[in-house]
C-alpha cells in the first residue's frame, strides 16, 4: 500500500522547508530568505555593532529609505530636519559598511520597502521574508510567508539569518463570487476586517482564497495582504499562480533562464493541497461587497459608502457603545449622518497599501477632466520611483496636476507622518493608507480609509463619495 | 536583559480594547535612540489635553499610579505596528508586566525580548481585575513568573500560560541571540543544503 503524505497548506509547506531545528518546547528556528530594511532600522545595526557582530548574509538583504524623507526632496542634503536626515544617512552608512544593497534617495528604484520588494522581484513565492515593519505581510501576495518583526528580532536576523518562532495557526478566508464594478481589493480587505474585527485573525496566518481573490491582479493581491495585520493576522498569503508568475517574470532579482524554469517547478508545488485543513475558515460573498470607507478610529469601523454613520445606542454591548462614542467624538461625526455627506479637507493617495501603478491609474481615471474641490488639498505620492516614472510615461501625472492634485516624490508620507507630512488637528483626510488610529496622520487628525478611486472621488467632490456614481458619468 | 521572576506592584487600569501602538508611542518619536528615556513619549498625545497640558484625569497622570509597574487593559492591547518603541515606552516608564485577554502579536514578542512580561488572562478575570483596580486606586497585584500565577487585589490566584522558551529566557535574563549563536553549526549546515536545493 502506498503511503500518502499528509495534505498541507501553503503556509505549512513554506514553514516545513525553512525549519532548521525544533526545540522540545515547540519553538522552531526558522531560516529567513529575505530581510528588508529601511530608514528606521538603525537601532538593529547599532545593537549589532555593540556586540561586535556582522550581518550573516548581506546578499539576502535590501534596504531603502521611505519613512523619514519628505516627499518634496530628491537629495539627502535637501532634508531640512537634521534628525530625519540622520535616519536616511544612517541607512546609507549601515548598508555601505556591510555590503548590503540599498537604493538610496538618489536612486530611481527607491521607494516604500513593501512596494520595491515585489517590484524588483526580490520577494518571491515560497520565501520567508521579514522586515522591521508590520506591513511586511504585503509580500505574502506572492505566495511567501512574510511578516513584520521588532528591532531585537531584526538584530537576530541580521546576525544569524534565523528567527525563533512558534508555529501559528492557519485561517482561510474565502471570497466567493465576483466583485462588482468599482469594487477593489481595498474594499474586500476592509469588508473582511469589518466582519472579523481587528483581532479576528490574531495568532493566525491567513490564506486568502476563492474566485474573487484569484481574479485579483498582483497589485490588488498586494493591497489585500498588506492589511492582514489590521485583522490581527501574523501574515497573509495567496497561493502563487500564473498571475504571480507573469508578474515576476523578467524582474531584476527574479531568477532568470534555466533557474526561472526550476523556480517555476518549485513554485507550482506550493499551493495548499485540496484537502488541507485550516484551523479556522471564514467565507464572504464577493458580489455583496460595496466600496467601503471607515467612519471611526479602528480599521474595523468600516461600512459601505452608501451607509450612514452608525448610532452607538444601537449596539448591544456597553463597551462597544463607549468605544463608538469615543470614536465619533474624535472623528467629529454625528450618528445617522449619511457617509456621503461627510466633507474632507485633505486627500492622500499613496502608501504601501495603494501606491502602485494600478492604484494611480484608478485614481487618475476618476480625476481626469475634473477639478479638486476648492477647499481640498489633495496629494498623490507614488509608492516608488519606478511607479512614479511609469505613471509619468503614461501621462497620469498630467491628469493629476491638471486636476489640481500635488504630484510628489515616492515615500510613506502621510500614511504615518514620520517625515513631517501630517494633517492639522481636526482636519479630515480621505486616505488610501491602512490605519485610521487616533493621531495616526498627526495629532487630532481624522482619517477615513478607502481605495484610490474613492479617494480621488472625495477629492473632486469635496466629500466622501460613492465612486460608482462618478464612474457612471454623473 | 534584566531577569523577571516575581513582581508585587501597583497595577494601572486602562479599561479599553484595541489600544494601538500609535497611541502608546506616537510615530513622531520613533527615530529617538534607545538611549533616550522613552517613558517621556509614552501615551504622549492621549495623556495631554487639547491645549497640550497634561490631562489630570488621564489614568497615567494620577498620583495613585506613580509607582505602577503593571498595566491592565482589555482585549487586543498594543495592536498595530511593529515598533519596539511601544515596549521601550512602557518599560522606561517603569512597567514590567502588562495584563490583557489578548495582545498584538508583534508587541507580545517584542515585550518578551525586553523584560516586559505580557500576561494573558481570560476576559472575565481581566474584567474583574479592572473593576477591582477602579474601586481601589493604587491596589497591588502579584505576578509570579516561576509559578505562572497572578494574584489579584481580592486575593484570588489565576494561572497564565506562557511559551516555555520565553519564560526560561525571561526568568534568567538570557539573551536569545547569544543562545542562537551557539547553534551556528546547525545553521551553517542548513544554509549549505538549502542553497543547493534552490539553485
Ligand atoms: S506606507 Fe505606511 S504602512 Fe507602509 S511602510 Fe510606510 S509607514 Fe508603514
Amino acid at each position: 500500500m502506498s503511503e500518502r503524505a499528509e495534505p498541507r497548506t501553503l503556509f505549512e509547506k513554506i514553514w516545513d522547508r525553512h525549519r532548521i531545528l525544533e526545540r522540545e518546547d515547540g519553538q522552531v528556528l526558522l531560516f529567513v530568505d529575505r530581510n528588508l530594511i529601511h530608514d528606521g532600522s538603525a537601532p538593529a545595526f547599532e545593537a549589532l555593532r555593540q556586540r561586535g557582530l556582522k550581518p550573516r548574509a548581506p546578499e539576502r538583504m535590501l534596504g531603502t529609505p521611505d519613512h523619514y524623507m519628505p516627499t518634496d526632496v530628491r537629495r539627502v542634503e535637501e532634508i531640512a530636519d537634521a534628525e530625519r536626515r540622520g535616519m536616511v544617512e544612517a541607512l546609507a552608512r549601515d548598508t555601505a559598511e556591510h555590503g548590503i544593497t540599498a537604493f538610496g534617495l538618489e536612486d530611481p528604484r527607491r521607494g516604500i520597502v513593501h512596494v520595491i520588494g515585489p517590484e524588483q522581484g526580490f520577494s518571491q513565492p515560497g520565501m520567508v521574508i521579514v522586515c522591521p515593519d508590520s506591513h511586511t505581510s504585503t509580500h505574502g501576495a506572492l505566495g511567501a510567508l512574510a511578516f513584520g518583526v521588532g528591532m531585537t528580532e531584526t538584530t537576530h536576523v541580521l546576525a544569524t539569518q534565523t528567527l525563533w518562532q512558534r508555529k501559528p495557526k492557519t485561517m482561510r478566508i474565502t471570497v466567493d463570487g465576483r466583485l462588482g464594478a468599482g469594487v477593489t481589493a481595498k474594499d474586500v480587505i476592509l469588508a473582511i476586517i469589518a466582519r472579523i474585527g481587528t483581532a479576528g485573525a490574531t495568532g493566525h496566518v491567513v490564506e486568502y482564497a476563492g474566485p474573487a481573490i484569484r481574479g485579483l491582479s498582483m497589485e490588488g493581491r498586494l493591497t489585500l495582504c498588506n492589511m492582514s495585520i489590521e485583522a490581527g493576522a501574523r501574515a497573509g498569503m495567496i497561493a502563487p499562480d500564473d498571475t504571480t508568475f507573469a508578474y515576476l517574470a523578467g524582474r531584476p532579482y527574479a531568477p532568470q533562464g534555466h533557474q526561472w524554469e526550476a523556480a517555476l517547478d518549485r513554485w507550482r508545488a506550493l499551493p495548499s493541497d485540496p484537502d488541507a485543513i485550516f484551523d479556522a475558515e471564514v467565507t464572504l460573498d464577493g458580489s455583496a461587497i460595496a466600496p467601503m470607507v471607515t467612519w471611526g478610529t479602528s480599521p474595523e469601523d468600516a461600512l459601505p459608502i452608501d451607509g450612514a454613520v452608525p448610532d452607538p445606542a444601537a449596539s448591544s454591548s456597553a463597551d462597544r457603545r463607549e468605544a463608538m462614542r469615543r470614536a465619533l467624538a474624535y472623528m467629529g461625526l454625528t450618528p445617522g449622518m449619511p457617509l456621503e455627506a461627510v466633507p474632507v479637507d485633505r486627500v492622500f493617495i499613496g502608501s504601501c497599501t495603494n501606491g502602485r501603478i494600478e492604484d494611480l491609474r484608478a485614481a487618475a481615471a476618476v480625476a481626469e477632466g475634473r477639478r479638486v474641490a476648492p477647499q481640498v488639498t489633495a496629494w498623490v505620492v507614488p509608492g516608488s520611483g519606478l511607479v512614479k516614472a511609469q505613471a509619468e510615461a503614461e501621462g497620469l501625472h498630467r491628469i493629476f496636476l491638471d486636476a489640481g492634485f500635488e504630484w510628489r516624490e515616492a515615500g510613506c508620507s502621510m500614511c504615518l507622518g514620520t517625515n513631517g507630512e501630517i494633517a492639522a488637528p481636526g482636519e479630515r483626510c480621505a486616505s488610501t493608507s491602512n490605519r485610521n488610529f487616533v493621531g495616526r496622520q498627526g495629532p487630532g487628525a481624522r482619517t477615513h480609509l478607502m481605495g484610490p478611486a474613492m479617494a480621488a472621488a472625495a477629492a473632486v467632490t469635496g466629500h466622501l463619495t460613492d465612486v460608482r456614481r462618478l464612474m457612471a458619468g454623473g | 536583559m534584566e531577569p523577571f521572576q516575581r513582581l508585587d506592584a501597583v497595577a494601572l487600569p486602562m479599561p479599553r480594547p484595541n489600544i494601538d501602538t500609535d497611541q502608546i508611542t506616537p510615530a513622531r518619536f520613533l527615530h529617538k535612540p534607545r538611549s533616550d528615556n522613552h517613558g517621556a513619549y509614552l501615551f504622549h498625545d492621549v495623556r495631554r489635553g487639547p491645549d497640550g497640558g497634561m490631562d489630570p484625569d488621564f489614568v497615567l497622570n494620577r498620583p495613585d499610579y506613580a509607582e505602577a509597574k503593571v498595566i491592565v487593559a482589555e482585549h487586543n492591547f498594543a495592536c498595530g505596528s511593529s515598533r519596539e518603541n511601544a515596549v521601550w515606552g512602557l518599560y522606561d516608564h517603569g512597567f514590567r508586566a502588562a495584563i490583557a485577554p489578548s495582545f498584538g502579536d508583534i508587541f507580545s514578542s517584542n515585550a518578551l525580548k525586553n523584560g516586559l512580561l505580557p500576561v494573558r488572562l481570560p476576559e472575565d478575570v481581566v474584567a474583574g481585575l479592572l473593576a477591582q483596580l477602579q474601586d481601589q486606586p493604587g491596589a497591588r497585584v502579584q505576578v509570579d513568573l516561576e509559578a505562572q500565577t497572578v494574584t489579584l487585589p481580592d486575593g484570588s490566584v489565576h494561572r497564565f500560560e506562557i511559551d516555555p522558551f520565553a519564560r526560561h529566557c525571561l526568568l534568567n535574563g538570557i539573551d536569545e541571540l547569544d543562545y542562537t549563536r551557539t547553534l551556528s553549526p546547525e545553521i551553517d549546515a542548513f544554509m549549505n543544503r538549502y542553497g543547493h536545493e534552490n539553485r
